[in-house]
């Protein structure tokens, strides 16, 4: 098996802070627009940088979508940036008609998506925003799993001619991915190679993934692990070539069963090679209040709840 | 200037193409179109700079938005008559496979579009994120969007109107089509919105009012005072007194004909009050 290290807990919404920092020095068309939580999403070097090319818009999101839409029009790169869930659920329409429909390349990005954003509770913690971006005709959708990669995937959207949803998240994660990686849209990365079980994974859940497969690992179980950190367009030519020699797979998400990511990749697997799946998500329910720990244990979004998966698609086989 | 007489005569054309659109699909918007031929008129053929074909960034040009889609009819005559697309193309409106699609849009490539608009509320903020690209690119150019009063009610509006005084967006001409009227009737008896006029001072905006909102000189002498007073720190709002169904006489003064298409017979009627001036498409 391969090894990956973590070179130290970082938070995601630094890497995209990160990412629009050195945006902000190379690409003079990049604007980026706040609602009210500039310090949340780490946008505070951008706006120190380039206060001409900061749009404070306040507590506003559905304003501040339209506001990007046209921005576009005159040349602008248009980054948006709010809570998960004020960039989707709130503003549906906005986006839909907008932006997506409209054809503009705004960049919604979205920190605090999921249930791990912790004590504020439900009211906070979207597990619905992928479906609901997934399915707008013509929308990019990003999930990062760490730190280098959130900020590689800021860097590369801001080249991609169309709208995109990137979602990441508050707590402080493992960081394994390469520093200063290339980041491919639309390309899944193999991290492990296995004979038993694809693991499918996106965003923080990649590193529970690989944890479970060492675990598997040791219990005679070879798992695969895949990295889809683009959830559409989906690489399905990497999930079936991996389940054409495993026969099976575990999706892995910090989102709703209904929608996300295991959705999809049911979906392609029914129409090419159809293989007995579980799913790691939350199973339409809503969060509430606690640690991302005690949260992600309870929900069933860790490590273990992975390992648990694999072992009873492995018999289903 | 151009004749007013020239473009009172555009004007007839265009509330025939309105009516023949709406007709031939037995489907559309042609009160609130009507409403505004004059405005759109004087806008695109007197008020506006505009560059020769189309682009989507429109540099160094005005620009218009389009909030209330739903009177497509008149924005379609409007910008064939224009230049951007064939007038033959109006035999479209609304027919499968057509770039004019009931609502417009920018997804089938008509010249002309740069925004969809159907779901009400939007227009604003999309001209305000335009007229600040414009800042940032140094274009001394315009932005202009039109609403409906109806669609005031929808809460985003207020959102980008406390933005764009909060923020200077002086670039920025937002006229509201002050009918009186909506679906479900007259605006006072479905959500009365009070004193607009008021609401928008209140907000900071620099407010004109043209109070013969379907008379060609009105407005073009109304759309000159507010572009005169571009630049001063302020977003201008142009309160526009028009009339529901204006030049059509059985359409005029209600909300009845809000999305509903004349009859064989209605059409002659409509046709008869109204001269072809520059050729039927």
């Amino acid at each position: 098996m391969k090894e990956y290290k973590d070179t130290g807990k970082k938070d995601t919404r630094s890497g995209f802070g990160a990412g629009l920092t050195e945006l902000g020095k190379t690409n003079d068309n990049v604007v980026a627009l706040c609602a009210d939580l500039t310090g949340s999403l780490k946008m505070d070097e951008f706006k120190a940088n380039h206060p001409e090319r900061f749009y404070q818009v306040g507590i506003a999101e559905a304003n501040m979508i339209g506001m990007a839409a046209g921005m576009t029009i005159g040349g602008k790169i248009p980054f948006t940036g709010t809570f998960a869930n004020f960039s989707t659920g709130r503003v549906y329409d906005q986006i839909r008609q907008s932006v997506a429909y409209s054809g503009k390349n705004v960049k919604i990005c979205a920190s605090h998506a999921g249930i791990t954003l912790g004590e504020d509770g439900a009211t906070h913690q979207i597990l619905e925003d992928i479906g609901l971006m997934k399915m707008l005709p013509g929308m990019t959708v990003i999930n990062t799993c760490d730190y280098n990669q959130t900020k590689a995937a800021t860097l590369a959207i801001a080249k991609h001619d169309g709208p995109v949803y990137l979602r990441f998240g508050r707590p402080k994660v493992a960081n394994f991915t390469p520093e200063n990686g290339d980041f491919e849209i639309g390309k899944a990365v193999k991290l492990q190679e296995g004979t038993d079980v694809t693991i499918v994974a996106t965003g923080h859940l990649v590193w529970e993934a690989l944890e479970a497969a060492k675990t598997l690992n040791d219990q005679g179980l070879s798992a695969a692990v895949i990295n889809i950190h683009t959830i559409k367009p989906l690489d399905a030519n990497a999930i079936i070539n991996s389940v054409k020699t495993t026969g099976c797979v575990v999706t892995a998400e910090e989102h709703n069963y209904m929608g996300g990511l295991g959705e999809s990749v049911a979906r392609i697997l029914s129409e090419n090679h159809p293989t007995p799946q579980e799913f790691v998500a939350t199973k339409d329910t809503f969060g509430e209040s606690g640690t991302p720990n005690q949260l992600m244990e309870k929900y069933g979004l860790n490590a273990e709840a992975i390992v648990n998966a694999a072992k009873k698609v492995v018999a289903r086989k | 200037m151009a004749n007013i007489q020239e473009l009172e005569a555009f004007v007839t054309q265009v509330r025939r193409d309105i009516v023949r659109q709406v007709h031939k699909v037995n489907s559309g918007h042609p009160g609130g179109s009507l409403g505004c031929a004059e405005f759109l008129v004087a806008l695109y053929q007197e008020v506006m700079e505009r560059k020769e074909g189309f682009d989507m960034n429109g540099i160094e040009e005005d620009l218009f938005f389009l909030s209330n889609g739903h009177i497509s009819p008149v924005f379609y005559s409007v910008l064939a008559r224009s230049g951007y697309f064939p007038v033959e193309e109006l035999n479209t409106f609304r027919l499968l496979n057509s770039r004019l699609q009931g609502h417009p849009t920018t997804h089938e490539g008509l010249p002309g579009i740069r925004m969809a608009s159907g779901s009400l509320g939007q227009g604003i903020s999309v001209a305000i994120g335009a007229a600040e690209a414009k800042k940032l690119n140094g274009d001394r150019h315009l932005v202009y969007a039109l609403c409906g009063d109806g669609e005031l009610q929808e809460g985003q509006n207020w959102e980008a109107i406390m933005y764009a005084a909060g923020n200077q967006v002086d670039n920025l001409i937002v006229s509201i089509d002050l009918n009186g009227q909506q679906i479900d009737g007259a605006t006072d008896n479905v959500l009365p919105m009070g004193n607009i006029k008021a609401k928008f001072e209140a907000f900071g905006w620099d407010v004109i009012s043209i109070a013969k909102g379907n008379d060609v000189a009105s407005i073009i002498d109304g759309l000159n005072k507010a572009k005169s007073h571009s630049g001063n720190g302020k977003p201008i709002c142009v309160l526009l007194h028009t009339i529901m169904g204006n030049g059509v006489d059985f359409m005029m003064h209600t909300h009845a004909w809000h999305g509903k298409a004349p009859n064989d017979e209605q059409l002659e009627s409509a046709l008869a009050q109204n001269a072809e001036t520059l050729g039927d498409y």
